[in-house]
């Protein structure tokens, strides 16, 4: 239960986040990576807040040696860097580049303009699935 | 430059990063959203499922909450069409799944623990992004 309120709690937080941020607009998210035309970088205040913010964070989450409601840190196990993170990727750039929307904003824009990010997240959480089937991850 | 919005996308990317931090503090979670999301469909645990479903709750209430404070009005996009959703859709979807991981995952939470698929992630996805983006901007330019 303790882990559901405190998802609960960061989701929300992340949420408020994503919609004073600007990134809930495709159309800004567009123009962030429009960088030879109308460039808007006020993304890049975005991620470099993220960034910096846990970064921060993390050393002293990290530093406690486990989280405080489970036994161990889900990290990724894989370090390598192979030709499927980077295909990946691109891919997903791609895909964000066409209609402005990732994973992110997209579920979060849902509760007040769902118009778009309907389709969008529907037929991500399709392009997920599968991924899966085919690949058999 | 018109709508460059430095503050308010600085005080939101803070934000993003203390939602992570806690994440990681409490739950010792990456704070991924289409890794999140996708776990609720391909984990068979029940707890698993719990606090996914719990933190997109979060998340949609805490969007919403905003908007109905502080209205959002996004512009209509003309050249944006049903099909075109569902296609960009489905490439963020593989995409996310093939990469593992999106701009929180790898862009916020992976770049922040110096993490090397990450960052070439992010570099990866945001080239591509900008190099699409171009490209679509010749293309709807030579149409019209």
């Amino acid at each position: 239960m303790k882990t559901v309120i405190s998802a609960l709690m960061a989701g929300i937080i992340f949420g408020v986040g994503l919609a004073l941020s600007g990134m809930v607009d495709p159309n800004k998210v567009i123009n962030f990576l429009d960088v030879t035309g109308n460039w808007d970088p006020s993304l890049m205040f975005v991620l470099g807040g993220g960034v910096i913010t846990t970064t921060l964070a993390y050393r002293f989450v990290f530093a406690q040696g486990k989280p405080l409601f489970d036994d161990d840190f889900h990290l990724p196990t894989l370090l390598k860097i192979d030709s499927k993170l980077l295909f990946g990727a691109i891919l997903f750039g791609i895909g964000w580049g066409l209609i402005g929307y990732c994973p992110g904003p997209a579920v979060a824009s849902i509760g007040f303009n769902p118009e778009e990010p309907l389709i969008v997240v529907v037929s991500m959480l399709a392009g997920m699935l599968l991924y899966r089937k085919i690949a058999k991850v | 430059m018109e709508n460059f919005t430095p503050y308010t996308s600085l005080a939101g990317g803070i934000l993003i990063g203390i939602s992570a931090s806690i994440l990681m503090f409490l739950n010792g979670r990456i704070a991924g959203i289409s890794g999140i999301v996708s776990g609720i469909f391909n984990n068979p645990a029940v707890s698993e499922k719990a606090w996914r479903i719990a933190f997109v709750a979060g998340l949609v209430g805490g969007a919403f909450a905003y908007a109905y404070f502080f209205p959002i009005s996004i512009a209509p996009r003309e050249h944006v069409t049903t099909a075109l959703l569902v296609v960009g859709g489905l490439i963020v979807g593989v995409g996310t799944a093939m990469g593992g991981g999106c701009t929180s995952g790898h862009g916020i939470c992976g770049m922040s623990r110096f993490s090397l698929r990450s960052i070439t992630a992010t570099m990866a996805f945001l080239t591509s992004g900008i190099v699409t983006v171009y490209v679509v901007n010749l293309l709807v330019g030579a149409s019209a």
